[in-house]
């Protein structure tokens, strides 16, 4: 008698479990369809060049700006690499950063020191802090790759005029500074215009807009301002690229420590 | 007009309810609108200058709003592996604090080590699992020889450690936010309590003081009012003798309180530590003109009188004076508004409306009330039994009179002399009674490290990234060297530790590299590449601004007065001006803010003291109708404080920010029993009695209302001593201590002062 009346509740439980799973199994597949379709529509740029201004604020509003001029190589079957080298504020003009981002294994980080002329590893597990003492952090610049997470689908939703997929990004690496990322990617192109960064306590960190896109090589949407607002802290980061050009000649042997040093 | 006013109010008593009823719901609507706000800025206009210097800082640097969490093992060996271990787990546990966006330990101090011509930035202690004793031991060294850690999360000799959570608060519902990070931060030390037995936590710093001053506020309301409320029924069952008048007084007391706290809900008043009390003053105060009322109808029943003649008899005998005392009890408490202290004028305003409101329902709502309810006399009769030992009291002073004068002189101005053994101090830690949590666990980590004073100082070099030249460097390691070595100063943290052990690493960690950078290039490269290396959360924008062109130095402070620690800023900005004239400093901390707030209020305070004594004396030459008595009233008017203040200094001689505004509102109080003394004394005169006759003519007519209400009063105020927070609790007992002193003053002193300089004035009406 005490074994006959838990059995249909067990077995009602048992259905619900299965069909909720069936549900996030669904929408992990499409949330994985996505991201490989938003990452094929992204390849094959080769390399690429820009120069960009940094904005940083603070929650009072003061402002403080940095040049950089960033290359990056496009890598197939490894992650992007890419070098960024400093030229304001004028203390560190000259400093250069190298990165070889790996899908799975933790990224490969150099900083050229102009005045004592010579090369440091980073040691890459801080991927989490802070990009130049700005909102953005490495792990939000370096290159796109589908290893990097568990990918779930979530909903449709317009963003900036048009249909767009909510997807969740819940980062492989445990020393990631976040629980998940949610981002908007439209339908059409497969752009990225949005996403949002939980912090490790699951609550809301910061919001990334991205604006401006424009056409590259008639494949390739690039955006020209990226906005990152802490919302813990009340500062943000305005990204301004300002010019980047395609089949600029870089080859594998630029993005090497060696080439470091030679960086101008 | 009374009489035509008087007779309304008898033949409709039940409309002048009504009426009452529907303006009391009314008012006490707004009690709604009420709410708690646990803050240290509650303290702070928005103006005043270290606040904004405050928030100045703490808008181009990280917010400093923290939660220590001390950890002080049984064994008294942090580094071991169990401990290690629990520190660390802590230190992750603590990332889901909520707000938090920082968690510092000597877990996850990033340790930065040259290992050929890499820079390795790492957690101190980055898994447990690889612990043994020569990693401990490693720990240990680094630990032990980090500026930036010891004093301030370890101990010099490893017995006792702390963590500390950075949070910022979204500032919507503040008080909900303190309480669900403190929340957080108990769960999370209740829990590794169970889990490590032989462990003390402690909760500490700048949400913990927030924690504790809305809990203590919130614990007095819920403690304090429900004494006082028992209290009062006591003493109304013990001066009344009567169920029915007991509730009439009660229902007045009650109502005065809604509509008051009701009208501060409307007019945007929150609850804070200080008002808190309101109700526990307002019960005080009205219980006093209730019991008047009451008294005197009662008395006028033992009389033979019908009630309806009966309670025009009270009135006529005390409108007047419950409405000059209301008046000059109100004025007292509106001193407080020219206070530095934002809810202390609060205070004042609310007990100054409360007290008229009182007034008003005491001598319109009681009335009909008596007329409704089924009064009779007075069971007891105890009015000839005091009026034989107010005579009694009234023969000793004028057979001793000679004695009693220079004695009581020499006593007040020996009192008053030690005035001077009190200072002001404020030291906002300090508010809280030693019995207190926070209290303890402020006290416990101030003995171990250095958590409950510090000052930030911030340095500006003038122009964007100034702060990697070698020469702001040298200048901010020189005045940090500078502040080290002053005895108030139990450690430093500096940016120029950072770029010297940056130096070092660059160089192989060859120690002779220990020092600043020799160019600005360099110093520049050093805090990049560091600033790259460093995990999620902990960046440098706490030490350095966004442009690089200002550093902030923290000093962490012995245990001193705020005399001490304003002092100690001065002396610090001026040897950094006198040493660096190019570059500029500011300080501010919370501590600064406390001390400073002090000073100014006790200086605003006693400015306003002698406004307050010269409207309320005026209010004295008017309601005494002579210049004469006016005049006379201002010693025993002054003396009680006076004498009350000298007390104080024997009994503790620190004047705190709630101290400070007791000469204000204890004045507005004691007057009273001089100006129904010379009142009666006046009438006496008067009729053509010499000064003997008219002060035993007072003594018998007031002398028992006199001390009833003393007695009611101070017990009112003492019951303030029960809370925890001495703010409330000095108040309280410094107020008591003056009231009673004033009847003292009005029995033993005043009558002797009149018998011996009051002949003349006699022989002229003779």
């Amino acid at each position: 008698m005490r074994n006959i009346l838990p059995t249909p509740l067990l077995i009602l439980g048992l259905t619900g479990a299965v069909w909720l799973a069936g549900f996030a199994v669904a929408d992990e597949t499409k949330g994985l369809a996505i991201a490989q379709e938003r990452k094929v529509r992204d390849a094959g740029w080769g390399d690429s060049e820009s120069r960009t201004t940094m904005v940083l604020r603070n929650a009072k509003g003061d402002e403080s700006q940095r040049e950089i001029r960033t290359a990056a190589l496009e890598v197939q079957g490894d992650g992007d690499k890419g070098l960024t080298i400093f030229d304001e504020p004028r203390d560190v003009r000259g400093t250069a950063f190298l990165n070889h981002s790996h899908p799975t294994a933790e990224d490969d980080q150099w900083l050229y020191l102009p005045a004592v002329k010579r090369v440091k590893r980073i040691a890459s597990r801080n991927k989490s802090g802070p990009f130049m003492g700005s909102e953005f952090a490495y792990e939000d610049l370096s290159s796109f790759e589908i290893e990097k997470y568990r990918f779930s689908y979530l909903r449709d939703e317009s963003c900036n005029d048009q249909p767009c997929f909510v997807l969740e990004q819940v980062p492989a690496d445990e020393f990631s500074g976040y629980s998940k990322t949610v981002v908007w990617v439209d339908q059409q192109h497969y752009r990225l215009h949005k996403a949002e960064y939980y912090d490790r306590k699951n609550t809301l960190l910061k919001t990334l807009t991205l604006h401006d896109y424009q056409l590259y090589l008639d494949k390739y949407w690039r955006p020209h301002k990226l906005s990152m607002v802490n919302h813990q802290t009340g500062k943000s980061t305005d990204l301004l690229i300002h010019q980047i050009s395609f089949n600029t000649g870089r080859t594998a042997a630029d993005f090497d420590t060696n080439a470091l040093q030679r960086v101008r | 007009m009374r009489q035509l006013w008087l007779g309304w109010v008898l033949k409709h008593p039940w409309w002048v309810l009504l009426g009452t009823l529907v303006l009391v719901l009314l008012m006490s609507s707004g009690m709604s609108k009420l709410y708690f706000r646990g803050d240290f800025r509650v303290f702070f206009a928005a103006d005043n200058p270290q606040l904004l210097m405050f928030e100045q800082m703490q808008d181009e640097f990280n917010k400093s709003d923290n939660i220590l969490i001390g950890i002080a093992p049984a064994d008294g060996q942090i580094f071991n592996t169990t401990n290690l271990t629990l520190v660390k787990q802590i230190t992750d546990a603590a990332w889901q604090t909520p707000y938090s966006i920082r968690v510092d330990s000597i877990s996850n101090f990033q340790h930065t080590e040259a290992d050929a011509d890499d820079l390795l930035v790492a957690d101190l202690l980055l898994d447990t699992a690889q612990l043994d004793e020569a990693k401990i031991a490693h720990i240990r060294r680094v630990a032990l020889a980090e500026p930036t850690l010891v004093k301030r999360l370890i101990t010099a000799d490893g017995t006792v450690t702390a963590i500390n959570i950075t949070v910022q608060l979204p500032e919507l519902d503040k008080n909900k936010e303190v309480f669900d990070t403190f929340g957080f931060a108990r769960q999370l030390t209740d829990e590794f309590s169970q889990r490590y037995p032989d462990v003390r936590f402690y909760l500490a710093g700048v949400i913990a003081m927030n924690h504790s001053f809305a809990y203590e506020a919130e614990h007095d309301a819920r403690t304090l009012i429900p004494v006082m409320f028992i209290v009062i029924v006591i003493m109304l069952a013990l001066l009344l003798r009567s169920v029915v008048v007991a509730l009439a007084t009660v229902i007045i007391i009650v109502v005065t309180i809604t509509s008051t706290l009701g009208l501060a809900g409307a007019a945007g008043i929150f609850l804070s530590t200080a008002t808190v009390n309101v109700p526990t003053i307002l019960m005080t105060l009205a219980v006093a003109d209730c019991v008047h009322v009451i008294a005197s109808v009662q008395f006028a029943l033992s009389r033979g009188h019908d009630k309806q003649s009966a309670i025009e008899y009270s009135m006529q005998r005390n409108l007047m004076p419950i409405f000059i005392t209301s008046a000059t009890t109100a004025i007292g408490f509106l001193t407080l508004n020219f206070s530095e202290v934002p809810i202390l004028a609060d205070l004042g305003n609310m007990t100054a409306v409360g007290v008229m409101l009182a007034c008003l329902l005491s001598v319109v709502t009681l009335p009909a009330l008596l007329a409704v309810l089924p009064v009779r006399p007075g069971k007891v009769k105890p009015q000839h039994q005091q009026d034989t030992a107010m005579d009694k009291l009234a023969s000793f002073v004028i057979l001793r009179q000679r004695l009693l004068l220079p004695a009581m002189a020499l006593l007040m101005i020996v009192f008053a002399g030690f005035i001077s053994l009190n200072k002001v101090n404020d030291e906002a830690v300090k508010y809280f009674s030693p019995a207190t949590d926070f209290r303890q666990a402020m006290d416990f980590l101030d003995q171990h490290l250095t958590a409950s004073m510090s000052m930030d100082f911030v340095l500006h070099s003038g122009q964007s990234s100034g702060v990697n030249q070698p020469e702001f460097i040298a200048a901010v390691e020189n005045f940090s060297q500078w502040l080290a070595e002053q005895p108030e100063v139990a450690h430093v943290n500096s940016i120029s530790d950072v770029f010297k052990r940056l130096n070092k690493n660059m160089h192989a960690d060859d120690p002779a590299f220990y020092r600043i950078p020799q160019t600005q290039d360099e110093a520049a490269q050093y805090l990049l590449m560091y600033e790259m290396s460093l995990p999620y959360g902990l960046d440098l924008n706490n030490q350095l601004n966004l442009d690089k062109s200002a550093t902030r130095l923290t000093a962490a402070l012995r245990n001193m007065g705020s005399k001490e620690i304003t002092s100690f800023e001065q002396k610090s900005l001026q040897y950094f001006a006198s040493q660096f004239p190019q570059y500029q400093a500011s300080a501010a901390s919370t501590a600064l803010m406390f001390a400073h707030i002090g000073e100014r209020n006790m200086a605003s305070m006693l400015q306003t003291l002698p406004l307050a004594l010269v409207l309320i004396s005026l209010l004295l030459v008017f309601s005494l109708r002579s210049w004469r008595m006016g005049l006379i009233s201002l010693l025993p008017n002054i003396a009680p404080a006076a004498i009350g203040f000298g007390i104080w200094g024997l009994y503790s001689g620190e004047i705190n920010l709630g101290l400070s505004v007791v000469a204000g509102i204890s004045l507005g109080i004691i007057v009273d029993d001089t100006v129904h003394f010379l009142a009666k004394y006046q009438h006496a005169r008067h009729e053509g009695n010499n000064a003997e006759a008219a002060v035993r003519y007072a003594f018998n007519s007031v002398g028992r209302a006199l001390w009833i209400t003393t007695a009611v009063l101070v017990i009112g105020f003492s019951v303030l001593m029960l809370s925890s927070f001495r703010l409330n609790s000095d108040m309280g007992l410094l107020t008591a201590i003056i009231i009673f002193t004033a009847l003292v003053i009005d029995f033993l002193f005043l009558p002797a002062f009149l018998l011996k300089f009051d002949t003349k004035e006699s022989q002229h009406h003779a």
